[in-house]
């Protein structure tokens, strides 16, 4: 048990946001998992929504004062057990650098690592979905190297494609469909992540895997 | 049915967004001024949330093409039935076949930028995922998931008031909420996260300058153009869910204020967040304006909330007035 506090912050009086201490692990993401189960219960929470050790509770109807709701929170999150959720492994051909990833380039200035030992690291592990967010359908994903972790860009591309692979900082991911990005963009592939007639509408939940497979690596 | 005859773009079907589907990386869309939509369907006797058409580009024309009552409210923008011109913020009955133009926002000291066309019974798109809400980034939602085209055309469901198109007007938010400072819209913020990592410098600079709203800016986000804040130190943050109002600091230190079609999550370091009660002042504020923040805290962004609550009671308590001494039908 970490006992270190977590962090609790307003986001205006829509929403508050509570961050897990520590590093950022599968084991405290599963306690993110129990603590929304937990939360979603609570009649001043609309929706409990985990990020990456996060969780961000927006207001059915935002409390008058804020002192209860923290207090509930830390007590629950000392009281979360790791709520296990396994799913399904999805594996996903990528096509690195190129056209579809157009900033290799800065992740090989960041890192000073070689495009192939770039592509090798990111390839290996099985990544557990963490978290939806960001755009309907896409994927927060764990297990990130760190090696090749590249900072999120000074200023946001207006626009990535779906299927972009790309590095925010230590993590990594898939957008689902085109739109702005912070992210730097290594690789492209090809999936429908997101059907709103569906239920549910997204086709990964927290608790499944991606696996990237090197399809082709444009130079 | 209503038919666009405008090639203008970024016409959009919105309620007052969706809810509850955040888990699946859905944002909530809606209208960027809330104030106005509820109470357009106030006017008109429909549920608050009902849908209609944000049109923040003009000019911009539809016909009817059945009767249906109708109420322009958000700008000002010289609205003219067939030739005749039309108050803002009032409820009128068009008849079949008749053109209704909305015109460039109209000046004064609170110039808005986007017109809602609120039609009794509201749009009746079909709902997705609890709204009907244009849902852009995932296109689906609202008509046909995209921006409204020439051409295209909007079924009305059924009025639940058949007194509503009988000539009832507003006060708009704008002058009855009065909020500026130094003859600039004020928009409240509680302070977020990360606010103590900028310079003191910085924190002072966010308050006291204005800030431009540039052109790189839409329902999405408003991208600000002001002096540079900096940062103590440069954060990587892990990814977490975010709301519209947030406002996030790039490195490049010109902050960014989501909007309603926001992302539901994100990973920039958060300055603050401008309150729910403010955000209709913002989504009005027009592009290439300026705008000031003033600093808040819960208790008065709670009461602001409040505010704005008792603000649309009241007009629902004016509507149900004028429309009983008017009589029955």
């Amino acid at each position: 048990m970490n006992n270190v506090q977590a962090s609790i912050s307003v986001l205006g009086t829509s929403a508050l946001l509570f961050e897990a201490p520590g590093e950022m692990t599968l084991e405290s993401q599963q306690r993110i998992w129990a603590l929304a189960r937990e939360a979603q219960s609570w009649p001043e929470v609309r929706e409990a929504v985990p990020g990456m050790n996060n969780l961000m509770l927006s207001f059915a109807r935002a409390p008058r004062t804020l002192g209860d709701l923290e207090a509930r929170l830390q007590a629950a999150w000392l009281a979360a057990r790791p709520l296990p959720l396994e799913g399904r492994v999805v594996e996903l051909p990528v096509v690195y650098g190129g056209a579809g990833g157009p900033h290799m380039g800065d992740v090989v200035a960041h890192t000073g690592m070689g495009i192939d030992e770039i592509i090798e690291r990111h390839s290996a592990p099985l990544y557990p979905v963490y978290a939806l967010g960001s755009h309907p359908g896409y994927c927060y994903l764990g297990g990130m190297d760190p090696r090749i972790a590249t900072p999120r860009r000074k200023v946001p591309v207006v626009s990535i494609p779906g299927g972009a692979v790309s590095i925010g900082g230590a993590q990594t991911g898939v957008s689902a469909s085109e739109g702005p990005s912070g992210w730097n963009t290594i690789g492209s592939t090809s999936m429908r992540f997101f059907d709103p007639a569906q239920d549910p509408p997204a086709l990964l939940r927290p608790g499944d895997s991606i696996r990237f497979r090197v399809e082709k690596v444009i130079r | 049915m209503i038919e666009i005859l405008s090639a203008s773009a970024l016409a959009t079907v919105q309620d007052l967004g969706r809810t509850g589907a955040l888990r699946w990386g859905v944002g909530t869309s809606g209208a960027m001024d809330p104030l106005a939509l509820a109470a357009g369907n106030i006017l008109l006797g429909n549920d608050e949330g009902a849908a209609a058409v944000e049109v923040p580009v003009f000019p911009f024309q539809v016909r009817f093409a059945q009767d249906c009552a109708f109420a322009v409210t958000g700008a000002d923008v010289a609205a003219r039935l067939d030739d005749e011109p039309l108050l803002p913020w009032w409820s009128t009955l068009a008849r079949a076949g008749q053109v209704l133009q909305l015109g460039l926002p109209q000046g004064g000291t609170w110039r808005a930028s986007r017109a809602y066309l609120c039609v009794a019974g509201g749009i009746d798109v079909p709902p997705a995922l609890g709204s009907r809400s244009t849902q852009l980034r995932g296109a689906f939602g609202g008509h046909e998931g995209r921006a409204l085209r020439q051409g295209d055309s909007l079924r009305v469901g059924a009025a639940s008031d058949a007194r509503c198109g009988k000539g009832i007007g507003l006060v708009p938010p704008a002058l009855a909420l009065p909020l500026q400072l130094d003859d600039l819209p004020a928009i409240r913020v509680l302070p977020a996260a990360q606010y103590t990592n900028y310079t003191e410098a910085s924190r002072a600079t966010f308050w006291s300058e204005p800030w431009k709203i540039t052109a790189q800016s839409d329902r999405y986000g408003y991208r600000l153009s002001g002096t540079r804040l900096e940062a103590v130190s440069a954060l990587e943050m892990r990814s977490h869910g975010i709301v519209p109002g947030v406002i996030q600091v790039p490195p490049g230190g010109q902050p960014i204020v989501q909007m309603r079609d926001a992302q539901p999550s994100g990973g920039y370091p958060k300055l603050g967040t401008v309150i729910e009660a403010d955000l209709w002042r913002l989504g009005q504020a027009p592009i290439g304006g300026r705008v000031r923040f003033v600093e808040t805290n819960w208790d008065d962004a709670m009461a602001a909330l409040a505010q704005t609550r008792r603000w649309l009671d009241e007009v629902r308590r004016l509507v149900e007035l004028q429309r009983s001494q008017r009589g029955g039908r």
